[in-house]
């Protein structure tokens, strides 16, 4: 076991993936001379070549969606986006193509491509800078979508992602980039749509991916205070989602706790929401809980969007209303 | 022009240049953060091409905006307040440094996700054109920018529909750490791009404050007289990184030595002097009254209130 960042992790996945397997290769803005606006790639360029390491040009929809037609024609690009806000401009590619291709070809073409995006606000970037647009991405069907919440997780899930012959959304918190975590140093990988309990518990289920996890820890430390017991799930995968395992937990605590770093309105936890009540709707001793972004454009100021975001009062006075805990 | 003409050109240049240091060094205190994307460099093509500009006329920009803003003559304070992030802000602190508006000035943003701007920039002209109105619009954008499909479907549109828009490209020759060595396919001016859609190209020494206004203004007229839209492209070049957060290390030290020769901030009261246009003393005199200009615009920008909370929900509809 080794202890490293999460863009460690994310720099030996992708480095591992190059080296093993001839049709990989990475392409987007800045990766190359540049090292990456996050620096994940920083050094590859040098090591790997132009080749493998491929600087685009600001032409998202369209290295989007050459990315989409190479890995039809049998390569596996791992395409960069220096943010998930970009993605925009290139989402007909990555939903009307990379999604729809398979199915409406009966089967013939697969687009085994990962698409990696830094997500999510907290920087003081703005309205255009700070969307998390995975959780619309899960609404497309022939997509897959995974958000990784430390290092281990960023690898295993980058592993498989890689392997898998769909396309994949690799949406990585932006400030999570820096947290360090244990990372086995032997080969192992992360199924894509299989959650983990982070910590058991009895009275409440906790339910969070990506940089809500913290928050959730937090939160679960604030519930021990007050001798509540909080199981932790993390997503990890948003689509397919593990409703298995979120509903055995349920069932056993009875109560639910679902936290969206993304904007409240319809997110990824809505969709949970209603499958928890649909399935263990009889188990429930409450209302199933549910915080978000406030569902306004993300704004500058500092002391606006901290209060636009999520918190650990928030929750807890969200937990105490709705459960009396 | 005549001598007031030429201070005046000086003293938006170094109101620009003052602003930008001290918008980074306000950014490493912590005062300003996200990004930041100073224009330090490039002063000559805000104020050379806005000088030729009428107050009816719209700018629509990008992100690296302030250059833009200041020579249009937002306020100095509301400016400084918005990348604060305070309530007196042009953008009541929300927009932050790369989205500045103020539509009383005709100054329609400050637009972050390149390329963006530009369609949005025809739909100003197409309003002027719609009401018979004579006034241009001006549109700002990077070397960059000229990779994204809105670039180029705008073009198009405008020059199908005789837009009366001014594509103001702004090739400082990186986008990013991407020189544009590497994203010209025929290793040829952008000019050429406008050409294939039927419209009409000039390049201009982005350096020259004096040469950026005439061209602007033959262009501008031009254009305001029906006869469709124009590109100009102004070679400049960024002192400093690409944001706050870029070492620039893909380039030489060499080659922003050779650029930094032609810094208009220096070169341009130089001239003045030398062609007896105004005296050493009026120069300082326009050098004070800037430096106090920015003193008191940090310090309003300091002494502002941050938003109110309800503001948060504020402004999403109308
Ligand atoms: C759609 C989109 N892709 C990528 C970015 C990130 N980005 C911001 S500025 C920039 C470079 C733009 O260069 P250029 O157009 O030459 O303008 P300059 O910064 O040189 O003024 C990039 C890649 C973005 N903001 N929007
Ligand atoms: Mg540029």
């Amino acid at each position: 076991m080794a202890e490293i960042t999460l863009r460690q992790a994310l720099q030996k996945g992708l480095s591992e993936a190059i080296e093993n397997d001839p049709d990989v290769f990475i392409m987007g803005e800045d990766i190359g001379a540049y090292g990456g606006a996050y620096a994940i790639t920083s050094g590859f360029l040098e090591k790997y070549g132009p080749d493998r390491i491929k600087d685009t040009p600001i032409s998202e929809a369209g290295f989007i969606g050459a990315g989409i037609g190479s890995a039809a024609a049998g390569l596996k690009p791992i395409v960069e986006l220096m943010s998930i806000s970009f993605s925009l401009v290139g989402f007909d590619q990555i939903v009307n193509m990379a999604a729809n291709i398979r199915y409406m070809s009966g089967g013939q073409i697969n687009v085994p491509m990962v698409i990696r995006a830094p997500t999510g606000a907290g920087m003081q970037l703005g309205a255009t800078h700070s969307q998390s647009f995975e959780t619309w991405l899960c609404e497309v069907p022939g997509l897959k979508v995974v958000a990784p919440s430390n290092p281990k997780d960023a690898l295993g899930l980058l592993r498989s992602s890689i392997k898998d012959p769909n396309p994949v959304i690799f949406a990585e918190s932006a400030g999570l980039y820096g947290t360090k975590g244990e990372v086995s140093e032997e080969y192992y990988e992360i199924e894509i749509g299989k959650a983990e309990i982070k910590q058991e518990g009895t009275d409440i289920t906790l339910i969070s991916y990506g940089h809500g996890i913290p928050m959730i820890n937090k939160v679960s430390e604030e519930l021990a205070k007050k001798n509540v017991s909080s199981e932790i799930i993390d997503l990890r995968s948003l689509s397919p989602i593990d409703y298995d395992l979120i509903n055995n937990s349920v069932q056993k605590t009875g109560r639910a706790l679902l936290l969206d770093t993304a904007r409240k309105n319809g997110g990824v936890m809505a969709e949970i929401a209603t499958n928890i009540n649909e399935d263990s709707g009889d188990y429930l001793d409450g209302p199933i809980l549910r915080v978000g972004s406030e569902d306004v454009p993300w704004p500058y100021n500092r002391k606006l969007e901290q209060h636009a975001m999520s918190s650990v009062p928030k929750i807890m006075n969200k937990i105490e209303q709705g459960y009396s805990l | 022009m005549n001598k007031e003409d030429h201070l005046d050109l000086y003293r938006k240049m170094y109101l620009i240049r003052l602003f930008e240091e001290s918008c980074g060094e306000n950014y490493s205190k912590g005062f300003i953060r996200g990004f930041l994307h100073l224009y330090i460099g490039q002063e000559a093509v805000a104020v050379g091409s806005i000088d030729s500009l009428e107050e009816k006329d719209y700018i629509v920009t990008h992100y690296r905006d302030h250059g833009h803003a200041i020579a249009r003559g937002l306020s100095t304070n509301g400016l400084m307040a918005e990348l604060f992030g305070k309530e007196t802000g042009v953008s009541k602190g929300k927009g932050g440094s790369m989205h500045l508006f103020d539509s009383e000035k005709n100054f329609m943003g400050g637009h972050a996700i390149v390329g963006a701007q530009m369609p949005l920039a025809a739909g100003f002209a197409l309003a002027s054109q719609y009401r018979k109105e004579d006034s241009v619009t001006m549109v700002y954008f990077g070397d960059g920018a000229t990779n994204q499909g809105t670039f180029h479907e705008t073009m198009n549109l405008a020059s199908v529909w005789k837009l009366p828009i001014v594509f103001f490209l702004e090739n400082n020759f990186y986008g990013m750490g991407t020189s544009v060595e590497r994203i010209r396919s025929n290793g040829k001016s952008f000019s050429n791009m406008a050409e294939g859609y039927g419209i009409p190209s000039t390049i201009v020494d982005g350096m020259d404050v004096i040469a950026v206004k005439e061209t602007t203004k033959e262009v501008v007229d031009k254009v305001r007289s029906g006869n469709g839209p124009a590109l100009i492209e102004a070679t400049t070049f960024r002192f400093q990184g690409h944001s706050m957060a870029d070492p620039a290390k893909y380039r030489e030290s060499s080659e922003v030595d050779e650029w930094r020769k032609k810094d208009p901030v220096e070169s341009f009261p130089e001239y003045i002097i030398s062609s007896n246009i105004a005296s050493k003393e009026e120069i300082e005199d326009v050098k004070k009254s800037v430096e106090d200009e920015m003193n008191a615009a940090v310090k309003f920008a300091t002494e502002s209130n941050e938003p109110d909370l309800e503001s948060l929900s504020k402004d999403v509809y109308l």
